[in-house]
């Protein structure tokens, strides 16, 4: 399949309808409403149901439903629109219901502004809706990721019968990029929970989120942790760049990393030793190379579309080893390779 | 690139290079008269604009006429009143950057009348191939009718833009041009162009290459 020109959005859209994604709810908000005008073109072609619902939160629910028949399903948001589906996302989590849930995010908190911005990450990674329940969070980096993270977010969401969340940010939203679209994959995951009509060859299967004995409810979280354990074990992506001699090491996801890689090359070529690491996922975030980066580096800088949200579980994952410096910018705004330059450079030079 | 008229509109499927050409067009049409205009009436897309150009295009000394709220954190869309200026003020040439698909084009519908009237228009359609929904003629002759359609202006020429980013190569090029051909005899247009980033444009032997700057922000690079 040759390579073709896509804004991000698109290829969230085209990459979930290749993975077998016939089911999208949504509600148009900026910067994310692309997924939804594809989709709107794209699955009546297919055969497939494209459903601009009367809100936000209609569009959630729906997504419960699809997903209790044991269908591949998705939504797709902005900031204020993924606030507005917490319950639900939390109800899929309570009901133990694989879907994708993409956050196209802007600046907050309210209605903010419609320019990118990685302020959601504490609502995406630390819950969000109610009850002890995760996400399995993905960040992409490029519009070639946002095309394969779609579908690897729908695989890990039915193997470990967990919503998934794709978690980017208006500029990767909206920027056009070369992609190699994903295969064409007939969606064949078993799914003996779901609701499909007995025929009555077998127990009818309940999807449900309510237990009224308290004991059951606690074996249902214990449970449940244990499988986030697992995906906590077995799940964690990261990139390294230029890590191994790195002296200064900048921790960044999705459009702050690229950002850091121009800022890396300018350290390196000042002789300045820095290294990256780009969480892929941010839940389960990738803590034992952080811990072990801890060892060898001065110090860590996270950058960050926020106030500094990432910096926290830098903190806890080197268990406060090395100093942590934030260098960020909000509103909409993007950090400069000049400003995280001079934050690496700060770390180097020891003056924070 | 010659006989240009008074009013050139660019206007193609949603992320076709209509801004980026309509950008680099008025820099050439600068180059033949005194003044200039372009005018940005994508209310469409809040991201990408000519604004991002404004430096460039000032310094150029071309007139900009854009939305009041572009690059900011209004999503409204809204076109200042100057544009009636752009189409009525005949004494100046105008590049009209449309928004894309027939979304875009329906903030032409008002502004139409007087442009049809005036009759010294080139109504541009703007071809990329490598766009996943216009991979063939057909459907870029679809997108074509509904943008028409919409904005109630007729086409009268055809662009080829056809582009993979940094991965263009002269093989994307050469296909887009005879999908792009394919494109004016189904319509009965002319090809008035192909339009190459500068780093290849010495490397295509094509009729009509129009070498243009690619606008890049610098969080787009690696």
């Amino acid at each position: 399949m040759a390579k073709v020109l896509m804004k991000g959005n698109e290829a969230i859209a085209e990459a979930a309808i290749r993975a077998g994604c016939r089911h999208y709810f949504g509600y148009p908000i900026t910067p994310q409403t692309e997924v939804a005008a594809y989709m709107a073109k794209r699955m009546p072609k297919i055969g497939g149901t494209f459903l601009q619902a009367e809100s936000e939160i209609s569009a959630i629910n729906m997504v419960y439903g699809v997903s209790s028949a044991g269908l591949r399903v998705m939504t797709s948001s902005s900031s204020p629109g993924v606030s507005l589906k917490q319950e639900g996302i939390s109800y899929l989590a309570g009901s133990d219901l694989p879907a994708l849930i993409v956050n196209v995010q802007r600046g907050g908190p309210g209605l903010g502004g419609i320019q990118p911005s990685q302020s959601d990450y504490f609502q995406a990674t630390k819950g969000g809706g109610h009850g002890d329940y995760h996400l399995i969070v993905l960040a992409p980096a490029s519009v070639q990721e946002m095309a394969d993270l779609t579908v690897k977010a729908f695989d890990l969401a039915d193997k470990y019968r967990m919503p998934a969340m794709l978690l980017a940010d208006g500029t990767m939203g909206q920027m056009m990029e070369p992609v190699e679209l994903p295969e064409e994959c007939a969606h064949s995951v078993d799914k003996p929970w779901a609701l499909t009509g007995t025929q009555g060859k077998r127990e009818h299967n309940i999807i449900n989120s309510l237990y009224l004995v308290p004991e059951q409810l606690e074996e249902k979280n214990l449970e449940r942790y244990e499988r986030y354990k697992t995906v906590e074990r077995d799940e964690v992506m990261y990139e390294e760049y230029m890590l191994d001699d790195a002296d200064v090491c900048v921790v960044a996801f999705g459009i702050a990393a690229r950002v850091s890689k121009n800022a890396i090359t300018a350290a390196r070529a000042k002789g300045i030793k820095a290294g990256l690491i780009r969480p892929i996922t941010l839940y389960p975030f990738p803590k034992d190379i952080i811990r072990k980066t801890a060892e060898n580096v001065k110090g860590f800088v996270s950058v960050e579309l926020s106030m500094g949200q990432m910096i926290d579980d830098i903190r806890l994952a080197e268990e406060c080893k090395k100093p942590v410096t934030l260098c960020s910018r909000v509103g909409g705004m993007i950090p400069s390779p000049e400003e995280v330059l001079k934050a690496i450079e700060d770390m180097e030079g020891g003056k924070f | 690139m010659n006989s240009f008229k008074r009013v050139s509109l660019f206007a193609g499927h949603y992320g076709s290079g209509k801004t980026n050409l309509a950008v680099n067009y008025a820099i050439e049409l600068k180059k033949h008269f005194y003044r200039v205009v372009i005018a940005d009436l994508d209310i469409v897309n809040p991201y990408f604009r000519t604004k991002d150009s404004a430096e460039l295009l000032e310094k150029a000394g071309i007139e900009t006429v854009s939305p009041e709220f572009a690059n900011s954190n209004v999503d409204l869309p809204a076109l200042p009143s100057e544009l009636y200026g752009v189409v009525q003020n005949r004494h100046r040439y105008a590049v009209l950057d449309i928004g894309g698909d027939d979304r875009g084009a329906y903030a032409l519908g008002r502004f139409a009348p007087y442009i049809l009237e005036e009759n010294d228009f080139e109504m541009i359609y703007v071809a990329n191939f490598c766009r996943p929904l216009t991979r063939e003629p057909e459907e870029a002759l679809e997108v074509m009718r509904e943008i028409e359609s919409a904005g109630g202006i007729p086409f009268t020429a055809i662009v080829n833009n056809t582009n993979l980013s940094h991965l263009t190569d002269e093989k994307t090029v050469a296909e887009g041009y005879a999908k792009s051909k394919r494109l004016a005899d189904m319509s009965g247009l002319k090809l008035l162009f192909t339009s190459v980033e500068k780093r290849l444009a010495g490397n295509i032997d094509l009729e009509n290459v129009f070498p243009i700057e690619l606008q890049r922000k610098y969080y787009e690079i690696l």
